[in-house]
């Protein structure tokens, strides 16, 4: 949704403003200003800012979301060592408090900033913004976000990623997607990981986990995940590799970024949908 | 919660378009939200007071609209009331469906006090 068109008025609220509407009529001396901004405006602003700083230099932008301890940090250093020589690598990493995750990655010869949050539950554009002033993005094609570890909250800020991945740890149970369906609605990949557990918590059902994400009207893969054992790593790097590809076309096509060759028609619907906030529905196809 | 964070970027908005307008108070405040939006009502309400107080917002009155969740079928066309966690076409149970209304997270209305406003002046802005 934007803010100058006219798109941000929907079924849901025309009511509010039409004539006769609940708001059309104010109290005498009083003055009724019309708004329909979205709440987080200010973040959505600095997202698309952010988008289009990773968009000039060609990297793709990764948003892995979780609860605590899904395993975000372990699929990203299994992920560094199969594609570290493939691809230009950083992760920006956010936590409540210490660095350990952003050590860990480093260990591995990949840039990695850390993001503190303090109480914060959540990154926001702000701070994605911030870290990129200490990221050379020359040499990069990949940038991981990886938020802080929580259901809820993260789901809600557009920080200008071009993909979600949402991991449901075979621990946590397979019905997390219908108890957090605005995450899980977000999610462009679903990776169930530590599914060498899956032999041991046999109550935990990949085909359930997969019906609960068509409930949430998302098409998204699922792939079963163990970064202890390797086990579905090349789906996920596949997917990964496809990501970029489709990244690069897309940018190829809109106008005014680099690698941009041609102008033609249909690269004005494409900038629209580029603008549409992540956290509002499935994230699979942002420039 | 990011109930506290989301009302500072109101409050934020709002001051802004309190400055813009001259205003000398708000008293009202309007927000469509919907149950898709990742942000819980009475969690915002209970924000409000804390994030308002001292700036031009505070004493506001805070209303607040619900959007139903919507949605439109790709298979059938058809729209339907759905649920948040069960958004298939409520006519042929397709999961191929678009959200049409339930996500909204949104400043919908101020009303302004302003000093000497000639009344029942209305002015729209969108930007």
């Amino acid at each position: 949704m934007c803010d100058t068109c006219g798109c941000n008025i929907t079924k849901g609220n025309e009511h509010l403003i039409s004539a006769g509407g609940k708001l059309e009529k104010t109290q005498s001396g009083r003055e009724a200003v019309t708004v329909l901004h979205s709440l987080l405006h200010e973040n959505d602003h600095t997202a698309q800012h952010n988008r289009e700083h990773f968009n000039a230099h060609g990297v793709i932008a990764i948003n892995l979301m979780s609860s605590p301890g899904a395993g975000k940090t372990a699929l990203l250093e299994a992920t560094i060592k199969a594609l570290g020589d493939e691809y230009g690598i950083a992760v920006i990493e956010g936590d409540l408090e210490t660095e350990n995750d952003a050590e860990r990655i480093r260990q591995h010869g990949v840039t990695a900033i850390q993001i503190t949050t303090g109480s914060a539950c959540h990154l926001d554009a702000h701070m994605v913004h911030d870290a990129l002033h200490q990221l050379d993005l020359a040499d990069l094609d990949i940038v991981f976000i990886e938020n802080v570890g929580n259901l809820v909250c993260p789901a809600s800020f557009d920080l200008g990623q071009h993909r979600n991945v949402v991991l449901l740890s075979v621990p946590e149970g397979d019905d997390k997607p219908a108890k957090y369906p605005v995450m899980f609605r977000t999610a462009g990949i679903v990776l169930l990981s530590k599914s060498d557990l899956l032999p041991v918590l046999d109550d935990f059902s990949p085909e359930r986990a997969e019906g609960y994400i068509r409930k949430l009207a998302n098409p998204a893969q699922l792939i079963q995940t163990s970064a202890k054992t390797g086990a579905g790593m090349p789906g996920w790097l596949n997917w990964l590799r496809e990501s970029i590809e489709e990244n690069r076309v897309a940018l190829q096509d809109a106008p005014g970024l680099p690698g941009h060759h041609h102008h033609h028609h249909h690269d004005e619907s494409m900038v629209v949908a580029a603008q549409e906030p992540v956290a509002r529905g499935p994230g699979q196809t942002r420039v | 919660m990011h109930e506290l964070a989301i009302c500072q970027a109101l409050i934020s908005q709002v001051e802004s378009i309190a400055k813009d307008n001259a205003a000398c108070s708000v008293a009202s405040i309007t927000l469509g939200l919907g149950p898709l939006s990742g942000v819980e009502e009475h969690l915002l309400r209970h924000a409000y007071p804390v994030a308002s107080a001292g700036t031009i917002a505070e004493g506001a009155e805070l209303n607040i609209q619900s959007a139903p969740i919507r949605v439109r079928c790709s298979e059938c066309g058809k729209e339907s009331d759905a649920r948040p966690n069960r958004l298939l076409c409520g006519f042929c149970e397709s999961w191929r469906t678009r959200l049409i209304s339930g996500d909204e997270l949104m400043l919908v209305q101020l009303e302004l006090d302003k000093p000497e406003t000639p009344a029942s002046e209305k002015l729209t802005q969108f930007n």
